[in-house]
């Protein structure tokens, strides 16, 4: 019983990890079409930040900690609002382009990490609580997990907050829904595709601090190996479609740590296997409207 | 596409060239040329000769790719599975069925062709950019696989070529010249298909699908199947790719299944000229030559004096090759092949004017047919 809890929460967290990554994707696909490539490369670069940060302060205290999620989410969100402007915005409209300019620029951002941080991967330290666990009904579940729920949590309720209560917000939404409309209202869709840009940076940007401490180290590829993983749950939770996120998120790492744990590690696979019995049966996913 | 196109087809001028360089590039082994600055030693011995090789596989598989890409308008992040299945195929092959080179071959082949077939009919229940995602999914499991599976693969180690059943011309560093033409005839065999899919029913199909699928849809043909025959002669290919890579290589590792690979050759694809053929030659010969080549200049000492703020990118030369990558697709869209292109029909058109508006190897046709393609699912999302 208590492993069977142990492995649910911390599919649970693990899930919340690949929220914070595929809400981005998700959003930035369902608005502007783009595949965005360099995602990864955000969400490394706001690992770094961070634990630079955290190195320079008392990595153990919990207000360096606060200060590396904040610096994380900021640097995620300017280096994401840079390559809108920069590189996606002079593409606008040739989706592929656009696609092959973040395929260049995660490939550039991870040599680029490995030349200034080295290729070994650097073991980072943190307040002694995240390091400890807390018993759930029999299961020692580590601390960490619980932050990346909240921080997951937290993401959503306030993107779900913004999406509905704000004139940005409305115009995001009516965007994804029907682009040439809002345009034809005569709003400028482009501060909306900088602003989902820099939301979906600043999340990978947190996501990139919370996962340097889930597996407790930063590296140049940590945000390959993620990125990868977003793009499943996007997929399978429907393009576009935030709560296909959120939803697709949790069931994929559950699956994933049920499989690991009681198949003997098989994890990625059957997570690639649901991936194709998803498209077979529903080729929009779960919650995304029909594609071809 | 069309009268014009077909009689710029019949002038030999191009097939000559052809001819030539095959010819020449057969004698190089046979030849003492220097080329100082770009290739390591002279012709004949086998540093430079091993470099060329590398640089023909990465021709085609730049080629095979150039069949997705270019002729259908598929973008996929998977095509490394099927070179990482010719090569572990046949190393896998050799090593646990004990069987002698060519059985070998056949066996990765098949094994190239199964996975191709699997893998392409579930990925093409989507299109555009969703297609482009779960095709790297799939590459991505067979990467945990190959990883995993150390007892049959070598895991992170890789997998070394058991020469047993390999003929004795084609090992060692002393042989170097054979594998060198084995390379050669491969490239040769990619290329000879990649125009065959070009020129046949099956092209024509993969393109116009590739401009509108709808389209073809309503004249009653089925733009799946072709889509699905393309994809999987291009990953049979790929895969006998592989096959030479491993006999050159004597060995291979993970990463000639990973994602990474892929994104290596559709930048060479990209710098070499989405479409065009001789463009992937190009770029993969390019590639080759300047990726070793920014190697041994991050490690001299002109690099090691300059301050850190150049010297850490400059020393590494995947930035560097990123970042060419993104200057040319922002500012060169149609590649070197594509420049080249525009910049000879443009002479042209003086004498022969309008010429250049009927080819079909337009520069910005490849790229926009393909977007286009993504345009359509878009639009059917949409409605």
């Amino acid at each position: 019983m208590s492993t069977l809890v142990l492995v649910l929460l911390t599919g649970i967290g693990l899930g919340a990890l690949y929220f914070l990554v595929a809400s981005g994707l998700s959003l930035i696909y369902g608005l502007m079409h783009v595949l965005n490539f360099a995602h990864g490369a955000f969400l490394t670069l706001g690992a770094f930040m961070g634990f630079e940060v955290a190195r320079r302060l008392d990595s153990t205290s919990w207000w360096a900690f606060a200060v590396s999620i904040l610096v994380g989410g900021l640097v995620g969100a300017g280096v994401a609002a840079l390559t809108e402007l920069a590189l996606i915005r002079p593409l606008y409209e040739r989706h592929i382009e656009q696609v092959l300019v973040t395929v260049g620029l995660a490939f550039a951002a991870v040599a680029l990490y490995e030349g200034i941080w080295g290729s070994d991967p650097i073991y980072i330290q943190a307040p002694a609580w995240m390091r400890e666990t807390t018993g759930v009904l029999g299961a020692q579940v580590p601390n960490t997990y619980w932050v990346l729920m909240a921080a997951a949590t937290a993401l959503l309720i306030s993107l779900v907050v913004f999406l509905r209560y704000t004139r940005f917000g409305t115009i995001i939404r009516a965007g994804v829904e029907n682009r040439a409309m809002v345009t034809a209202l005569g709003i400028d869709v482009r501060t909306a595709f900088l602003l989902v840009f820099a939301i979906g940076g600043s999340a990978a940007g947190v996501g990139g601090v919370l996962a340097a401490h889930y597996t407790g180290y930063v590296s140049a590829h940590l945000g390959s190996t993620l990125l990868i993983f977003a793009f499943i749950v996007t997929v399978i939770g429907g393009l576009g479609s935030l709560p296909g996120a959120a939803i697709a998120s949790v069931m994929v790492a559950v699956l994933q740590q049920f499989a690991n744990y009681y198949l003997g590690g098989t994890g990625d696979i059957i997570v690639v296997v649901a991936l194709a019995g998803v498209l077979l049966v529903r080729p929009s996913g779960l919650l995304g409207r029909r594609f071809a | 596409m069309t009268a014009a196109v077909a009689a710029a087809r019949r002038i030999p001028v191009p097939l000559v060239v052809g001819v030539g360089l095959v010819i020449l590039m057969a004698c190089l082994p046979l030849l003492n040329i220097s080329v100082p600055g770009v290739l390591p030693t002279p012709t004949y011995q086998p540093g430079t000769l091993a470099l060329l090789s590398l640089a023909m596989i990465f021709a085609a598989l730049a080629l095979s790719y150039n069949m997705l890409l270019g002729t259908a308008g598929m973008l996929s992040f998977g095509h490394a599975l099927y070179f990482g299945a010719g090569a572990y195929g046949l190393g896998i092959g050799l090593e646990n069925l004990g069987v002698p080179l060519w059985p070998g071959v056949f066996v990765a082949l098949i094994g190239g062709l199964v996975i191709a077939l699997v893998t392409g009919a579930v990925s093409m229940r989507v299109s555009g950019i969703p297609f482009a995602m779960v095709t790297l999914a799939f590459a991505q499991a067979g990467s945990v696989l190959v990883r995993r599976n150390s007892s049959v693969t070598g895991g992170e180690e890789g997998l070394s070529l058991n020469t047993a059943g390999v003929p004795d011309w084609l090992v060692g560093v002393v042989n170097t010249r054979n594998l060198y033409w084995a390379t050669l005839a491969v490239l040769l065999v990619v290329y000879l298909v990649s125009v065959w899919v070009d020129r046949s029913r099956l092209g024509h199909l993969a393109r116009a699908t590739r401009e509108n699928e709808l389209r073809v849809r309503v004249l009653g043909l089925e733009p799946s199947r072709a889509r699905l025959l393309v994809f999987v002669i291009a990953a049979l290919c790929a895969s006998l790719v592989g096959v030479a890579y491993m006999l050159l290589q004597s060995g291979t590792v993970p990463r000639s299944v990973s994602a990474d690979l892929t994104i290596t050759v559709l930048v060479i694809v990209v710098l070499g000229g989405v479409g065009y053929r001789w463009g992937a030659i190009v770029g993969g010969v390019v590639y080759t030559i300047l990726d070793q080549r920014l190697t041994v200049l991050a490690g001299s000492d002109m690099i090691e004096s300059l301050p850190s703020v150049l010297r850490v990118p400059l020393s590494e030369p995947l930035f560097i090759l990123g970042a060419l990558f993104i200057l040319v697709v922002m500012f060169l869209p149609g590649g070197i092949a594509g420049t080249v292109d525009s910049w000879m029909s443009r002479r042209r058109a003086g004498s022969a004017h309008g010429d250049a508006e009927m080819s079909d190897d337009a520069p910005a046709g490849r790229i926009e047919g393909a977007e286009q393609v993504l345009e359509t699912a878009g639009q059917e999302a949409r409605s």
